[in-house]
């Protein structure tokens, strides 16, 4: 999750304080990713540092202006532009677990699976649950968290999905001796 | 939780249904299934195909018998009926969307809809306004003149959600009603389907679909007509956290 880019993104639309960016961050990302706000100084200090966005100023309480230079308006711009790169997957600890679990004795892999399935549709009770908790209409902020909710649902019914094919390959390769 | 014994609309107790039994084609679809719905739950069933999730949902609306167990619907256990009186029970008190549809293919979507309230014996002047109160809830208010086979699949699925939906159907028995609709559609079916059993229908839901059963209080896994999981709360949208395991679903494990 790249919060340099969106942070240079918000400057992008105009100076900027630390505080606001956060803030503004969070209520435009449906408050679904939190970030504290030494992240967003340490990540200003970088942006500064490569030249992307600039001091402008200090308040009497010591609150500095931030601005974006044209390099760093560059930079939102291919941010905008281009795919995020998905080269680099997270670890996945489901699937390793699973792909363990097939080759380790004495591990019930159809009880591995029923396990993550079972954790999975918890939370997915519990997204939904959220959902259903923003009105039919949704307004900016609602909108933002009900798309991000919406993938954090897709996720897990596709890791759901995978778990549910795990158990279908197990057993054809088994030939439904399974158990 | 204690266990609810009054009060429940569907209870399967340890329910099986064999085919051929006896002979060498004999299959078990189910095994041992224990399940109750209360009003204002739903339930979603899941599970690869051919694990007995049909023959669940047809055992529950009466539309054939266990061959071992019993299952008691609206407080009438149906093994001791004549099948008329099975049927009449059946057509009171359950709403089916069947996995194939089964819309009849000489009547047109709202006719489809007021079919079940004309058999109530409501006047058809009514029956038609229900009718379209329900094809609207399903969106498709507009279509209720057209023939099924004028209708895309995903809209001829929403006929048939509302035609389990119209009058006072107490348990609602879906079996992959979001099957043939994109996610959008699906989610609204799924809050259609929610709304009901909130206002204090039972429902029992077929799926393959996570994303669908996460909108039940409870998800029960069949896996070769066994039960291998349950997963829930009893009662939907009370508390914050992912609930931890609750089911009623008592004897159904291995
Ligand atoms: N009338 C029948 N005669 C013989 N076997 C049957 C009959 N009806 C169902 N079965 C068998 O019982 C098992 C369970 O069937 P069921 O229709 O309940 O599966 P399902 O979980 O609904 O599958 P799907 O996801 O494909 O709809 C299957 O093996 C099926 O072949
Ligand atoms: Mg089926």
């Amino acid at each position: 999750m790249s919060i340099r880019h969106s942070l240079l993104s918000l400057l992008a639309e105009g100076d900027r304080h630390g505080y606001q960016l956060r803030q503004e961050f969070e209520a435009r990302t449906g408050g679904t990713w939190p970030v504290n706000i030494g992240q967003v100084y340490t990540t200003l200090g970088r942006l500064c540092r490569d030249g992307l966005a600039e001091e402008v100023g200090k308040q009497d309480d010591g609150s500095v202006t931030y601005r974006i230079t044209p390099a760093g308006k560059a930079e939102v711009d291919t941010w905008w532009s281009r795919p995020v790169p998905r080269a680099a997957p997270d670890r996945d600890e489901t699937s390793i677990k699973v792909a363990l679990a097939l080759s380790s004795p004495g591990v019930d892999v159809l009880a591995v699976l029923e396990t993550e399935r079972e954790e999975i549709l918890r939370a997915l009770q519990a997204y939904t649950r959220a959902k259903t908790r923003i009105p039919d209409h949704p307004t900016g902020g609602e909108l933002a968290r009900l798309l991000v909710l919406d993938q954090q649902i897709f996720t897990a019914e596709a890791q759901a999905r995978w778990l549910d094919h795990c158990e279908q390959r197990l057993a054809a390769t088994t030939q439904g001796s399974a158990r | 939780m204690t266990e609810q014994t009054t009060g429940d609309l569907l209870r399967m107790t340890d329910a099986g249904r064999v085919h051929h039994a006896g002979t060498p084609t004999e299959v078990h679809a189910l095994r041992s299934f224990s399940l109750a719905v209360a009003p204002g739950e739903l339930v979603a069933v899941m599970g690869p195909s051919g694990s007995g999730k049909s023959t669940v949902l047809h055992l529950a609306g009466g539309l054939d018998v266990p061959t071992s167990g019993e299952v008691v619907l609206d407080g009438v256990s149906l093994g001791g009926l004549s099948v008329r009186k099975r049927a009449a029970l059946r057509r009171r008190a359950v709403g089916y969307v069947f996995q194939d549809l089964n819309l009849v293919p000489a009547l047109t979507a709202v006719e489809n809809v007021m079919l079940p309230r004309e058999l109530d014996g409501v006047p058809t002047a009514t029956a038609r306004a229900e009718a379209l109160a329900a094809l609207d809830e399903v969106d498709i208010a507009d279509l209720g003149d057209r023939f099924p086979e004028e209708l895309s699949g995903g809209q001829q699925q929403r006929v048939a959600i509302a035609r389990a939906l119209v009058g006072p159907r107490r348990l609602v028995l879906a079996d992959e009603p979001t099957g043939a609709l994109d996610s959008l559609a699906g989610e609204a079916v799924m809050k259609v389907l929610r709304a009901r059993v909130d206002a204090g229908a039972a429902g029992l839901l077929v799926t393959h679909d996570a994303q669908h059963a996460a909108w039940a209080d409870r998800v029960v896994r069949l896996r070769d007509g066994f039960v291998v999981g349950t997963t829930g709360e009893l009662v939907h949208g009370v508390g914050e956290a992912p609930a931890g395991v609750t089911g009623r679903v008592v004897g159904g494990h291995r």
